[in-house]
């Protein structure tokens, strides 16, 4: 939550106006009048947003505000109808196939529902989150992995506390748990950007916690970039630098968390 | 009670297009049962007969039981290398198979067009064919029961694979993963158990075939069968048939104990 202050006011700035005025190589994301539309419904109606390196952003909303099509647009797992998405200073919608894995090798993206290989061991999962580094497939399991990349993935299950499961099969794993293996993948990756979408919303209060405080820990630690969706205004508070609100696929509100509380940002799902 | 809303219909009425489907198959199910001949009283007159034959085969003949042991042997492993070689084939073929899979679409429909000709021409027609290929004996067979895998597994591997859950597959290709590393990293485990399950239904299904394709002279204990009836050695064909049975049950056996294991 150590953001300068100035820093801030300048992302709100340039939030408030047009983001393609932002100088893209101090920020990780820029977004400018992204459209999605799904049949008649339009989710995304412009969005325009940018995230200097280094800041924790929360995006809050109702259940299709667009938060999650967002984040999906901007790692094109969703290919946006219109407009512009700068990733890591790079124009995502211009890239071909190539391109858009090796940016996506820089990208940590944790999913609501964790998304680890169920039968796979969490040692095999964490190893996944180098698997676009190399064409090799040794990455693919554990058993074929080299010494120095099983010593990777080990350190990354050290720094979520779970070590001592490398070996259990992912679909053995308690949700909290899980969501920590999909943290260490994202970890194994080694990200420029980490974006995440609900990532405690399957979990219980008390997992849900220990999953967000892990999340912002090492990403503050590493002084990576977080995005990341929530229902909680609690988390958005907490764990965010900045909560942009999103309404009706159009962004609402864009504010720096200090002094907030939930009462205040409990108008965006009016 | 006077105002609740009526339930509705227990029956939903069918279209008129149904309906006439249905009288049609009906009616055809009808003039099946006449085409065939099926008759109650030659039925029950060809039981005299049955019983005869079922008094002629016992006991049955020990005679030549080694010769019956090694005949049931190559049976066997007609059935597990056939189906060996068919579900490594099947592997590739399901993933091109796969409509999410294929890399392309013309790909996709020429190999599901290969499958399904490979599964609806019957194993006796391709054991003919490699007969006439390869020459009398079990290489024959093997590769007859090789390709009639390929047509069942390539269609139950691919269904498995296109069942999967998305998300692994879709984390995967958020990091950065290739479509093959996307394949194998998480559709391939989490297809493992019915693609086990679909190789052991396979072997079980082999087994059953590799008999009969002795038959046309595809090797193993087909042929021993087919000679002891010709000769009425009712007693030889009694322990081929109780050998076969042995070997299709105690494969059967292990294939279910192996998948409740896995699955």
């Amino acid at each position: 939550m150590a953001v300068a202050v100035s820093q801030r006011a300048f992302v709100q700035d340039a939030a408030g106006l047009s983001a393609r005025c932002v100088p893209a190589a101090e920020h990780d994301l820029v977004v400018g009048g992204l459209i999605k539309q799904f049949g008649e419904a339009t989710i995304l109606d412009g969005v325009g947003l940018s995230v200097p390196r280094g800041q924790s952003v929360a995006l809050i909303g109702s259940n299709g505000a667009g938060k999650s099509t967002m984040l999906r647009c901007c790692l094109r797992l969703i290919e946006p109808d219109a407009g512009e998405v700068s990733l890591l200073g790079e124009d995502i919608r211009a890239l071909g196939a190539t391109g858009l894995r090796r940016l996506r090798r820089r990208i940590g993206f944790v999913f609501q529902k964790h998304n680890l290989v169920p039968r796979a061991s969490a040692l095999t999962n964490v190893l996944h989150g180098a698997i676009a580094r190399s064409r090799s497939p040794r990455l693919w399991h554990q058993v074929m992995a080299s010494r120095q990349a099983r010593e990777e993935a080990m350190a990354c299950l050290e720094q979520v506390g779970l070590a001592d499961f490398a070996e259990r099969r992912a679909d053995r794993l308690s949700g909290g748990q899980s969501q920590r293996i999909a943290i260490a993948r994202t970890l194994m990756q080694r990200p420029d950007i980490v974006m995440a979408d609900e990532p405690a919303a399957s979990l219980d209060p008390v997992a849900a916690e220990e999953v967000m405080a892990l999340l912002y820990s090492l990403m503050r630690k590493q002084g990576l970039t977080l995005i990341y969706t929530s229902h909680n205004l609690r988390h958005a508070i907490d764990y965010a630098d900045r909560v942009v609100g999103l309404r009706g696929g159009r962004i609402a509100f864009d504010q720096a968390t200090d002094g907030q509380d939930s009462a205040s940002l409990e108008a965006v799902y009016g | 009670m006077a105002d609740v809303t009526a339930a509705p219909a227990r029956f939903e009425r069918p279209s008129l297009l149904t309906f006439v489907l249905m009288v049609i198959v009906g009616a055809f199910v009808v003039v099946s049962f006449e085409g065939v001949g099926v008759s109650l009283d030659k039925a029950l007159g060809g039981l005299p007969a049955m019983g005869r034959l079922v008094e002629r085969m016992f006991p049955p003949d020990l005679s030549r039981l080694s010769s019956v042991g090694g005949a049931l042997l190559e049976t066997f492993q007609m059935a597990v290398v056939g189906t060996t070689l068919g579900v490594l084939a099947s592997i590739p073929l399901a993933i091109l198979a796969s409509r999410r899979h294929s890399p392309a679409t013309p790909v996709y429909l020429a190999v599901r067009a290969l499958i399904s000709f490979f599964r609806t021409v019957p194993d006796l027609v391709w054991a003919l064919i490699f007969v006439v290929a390869v020459g009398l004996g079990p290489f024959a067979g093997t590769l007859a029961i090789m390709i009639d895998t390929i047509g069942f597994c390539g269609r139950f591997f691919a269904e498995a694979m296109e069942e999967v859950e998305e998300g692994p597959q879709e984390a995967l290709s958020g990091l950065g993963a290739g479509k093959l590393a996307v394949v194998f990293c998480a559709v391939m485990p989490a297809a493992l158990p019915s693609l086990v399950a679909t190789s052991l239904f396979s072997l079980e299904k082999a087994t059953r075939s590799s008999v009969v394709l002795g038959l046309v002279g595809a090797g193993g204990i087909g042929i021993e069968l087919k000679v002891a009836m010709e000769m009425f050695s009712y007693g030889q064909a009694c322990t081929i048939i109780l050998a076969v049975f042995l070997l299709v049950l105690a494969v059967e056996q292990a294939s279910a104990w192996l998948r409740k294991r896995i699955l």
